[in-house]
């Protein structure tokens, strides 16, 4: 039998790890932001958010153009994903044991480890060689392709946390069955639901791979989906892979903005969860 | 046993309730007015029944509670009353259900209307989480949009239905809080107040005390005896000193099988068969 004092240290030395673990798994976010904030934030000034690229040689300069065709990708993706994944992932949970859903759920799984170079390579199969030239809207299809399978499941989870008990006493007070399942079921899961909407579009948001070949990227103010369009990612590996100096200095900026969206986004997604169990809806 | 039965219910909960209502009202009860009436009701899960051949009368305008050991089918006549049972996965039903002359399970019924007026309360308090107390007193209201009831004030049939259920008082200051905040007992008698303020003529209670405090159940079981006097009321519960209590008649349940239904007391003081006897008296169950 151990001793009193033994059993005190390994208890000590195991917590001891516990914290180094936790450390280490913030770690490289942390250095992550403070380099980029070093390298990039001298750059960073209001005309990096208001104007356009320069040529080369020229000082100054910003991506306007670039951050708007990230929103307007954004955008689309979530017309396009958050429906189909908020009704797949209704369909799911209340179907649960049919075979079509359970084909889905494996099939969603499948998609979301599919490699995002491969939906690129798709939407520009169908989205862009038929038509004959790059868009937004290939982009953003693309993109909303991939939010599709993690807003399905995390919807289905989401749902599927809320209980029998409160399905069967609106079915009990009269509801109808559509009813019992938006105005009770979904209701109860919304703050989920949109948490897991929030955090898929943080996850597309810096994809890079889906938009070479989809939404190609602009050196111009364009913002026409039928047009190519710029996003933030694609402009920062174009600039990261130039000879020139201040293009360096501009890419580090725009990967500080990126970053700023994803983690602006994600804390939106904390707070949502947060009021869940705060003041009441309604 | 029996006498155990009456001096533990009314040293242990309520001794203001059994003491002076056992004697006088139960034996007076003859039954109203039929207002439920079975006749041959099977429930089926898959090929198994839950419940076998059930004919039974329960009157109006008074409380019917139904015993019997685990798994002998309770809850599922109860909930073959509206019609739930069939929402389970792999369910039947089989013979007929009259409820104030209207069969429920008749072909040009919809379960949802029999549902409007029957409402039902479950073993744990269901508040819906994303509403507050006041919407989820309206809850039911909003079951049918079109209806009569949904186009009436319903700040003040919400305001009735608390007081109905005894809960206007501890809640009047909280009606836009999140329901989640209340107790378990205030949440158990809000879904008391959310059948309520759809007005039914009859109300199914689900072992609605069997997650409570004593204390809680006290007020439940109050509620559900000044109930009576304008819904007729079923209830089941695994404890038989509240049947004892609160009801006026009682159904035995074995195996799915309906064995004894009789005035409560003499249910209880002097069953017609053994088996009631044997249950009631502790030798199994």
């Amino acid at each position: 039998m151990k001793t009193r004092l033994a059993r005190h240290w390994i208890s000590g030395v195991m917590i001891g790890l516990t914290y180094l673990a936790a450390v280490l798994a913030t770690l490289p976010l942390l250095l992550i932001l403070a380099h980029l904030l070093k390298k990039g934030a001298t750059s960073l000034s209001l005309s990096f958010f208001t104007s356009m690229p320069k040529p080369v040689g020229e000082a100054g300069g910003g991506m306007a153009n670039a951050i708007v065709g990230t929103l307007i990708l954004i955008g689309i993706a979530c017309m396009i994903g958050l429906p189909i994944g908020i009704g797949a992932g209704i369909y799911l949970s209340e179907k649960r044991s049919r075979p079509l859903a359970q084909s889905v759920r494996f099939l969603s799984d499948v998609l979301n480890g599919l490699p995002s170079i491969v939906m690129g390579i798709f939407a520009w199969e169908f989205l862009v060689r038929p038509v004959g030239h790059f868009s937004a809207l290939a982009g953003g299809a693309a993109l909303g392709a991939m939010m599709i399978p993690l807003v399905t499941r995390t919807t289905e989870e989401m749902l599927k946390v809320v209980p029998i008990s409160l399905r069967e006493a609106a079915l009990a007070l009269g509801y109808p069955r559509w009813r019992t399942s938006l105005s009770v079921v979904v209701r109860t899961a919304l703050a989920g639901i949109a948490t897991g909407a929030l955090v898929a579009v943080a996850r597309i948001a810096g994809e890079t791979a889906p938009l070479l070949f989809t939404a190609f990227g602009n050196q111009f103010w364009s913002t026409s989906l039928r047009e190519p369009i710029a996003a933030l990612p694609l402009q920062i590996f174009t600039y990261a892979i130039s000879p020139y100096d201040e293009w360096h200095a501009q890419a580090w900026a725009g990967a500080l903005v990126l970053i700023s969206i994803v983690l602006v986004i994600s804390l939106a997604a904390r707070l949502v969860t947060r009021s869940r169990f705060g003041a009441p809806v309604d | 046993m029996l006498q155990s039965i009456e001096v533990s219910s009314g040293a242990r909960v309520i001794p203001r309730v059994v003491a002076p209502r056992a004697a006088e009202a139960r034996e007076a009860v003859t039954p109203g007015k039929p207002c439920i009436i079975t006749s041959h009701l099977w429930a089926f899960f898959g090929d198994a029944p839950a419940i076998k051949d059930i004919s039974m009368v329960v009157p109006q305008q008074a409380v019917t509670a139904i015993i019997g050991p685990s798994g002998c089918g309770k809850s599922t006549l109860l909930r073959c009353i509206n019609r739930m049972h069939e929402t389970g996965p792999n369910t039947r039903v089989d013979g007929q259900v009259e409820i104030l002359g209207s069969a429920i399970y008749g072909d040009e019924t919809s379960p949802t209307a029999v549902r409007r007026h029957v409402g039902m309360v479950f073993q744990r308090p269901t508040p819906f989480p994303a509403m507050s107390v006041r919407t989820n007193v309206a809850a039911g209201l909003r079951a049918d949009p079109k209806s009569r009831l949904a186009k009436q004030n319903v700040d003040e049939i919400v305001e009735e239905a608390l007081h109905r259920a005894g809960l206007w008082e501890e809640v009047k200051d909280r009606l836009n809080e999140s329901a989640m905040t209340l107790s378990g007992g205030q949440q158990q008698r809000l879904c008391i107040a959310r059948t309520l303020a759809t007005r039914p003529r009859v109300i199914l209670l689900d072992e609605p005390t069997a997650s409570l405090d004593p204390l809680s159940t006290q007020k439940v079981e109050e509620l559900v005896y000044q109930l009576r006097e304008t819904v007729t009321v079923v209830i089941v519960t695994h404890n038989m000193q509240q049947a004892a209590r609160v009801s006026d008649r009682t159904a035995f349940l074995l195996a799915g099988e309906l064995i004894e239904l009789a005035p409560t007391n003499g249910l209880f003081t002097a069953p017609t068969d053994p088996r009631t006897e044997a249950y009631i008296t502790g030798r199994f169950g």
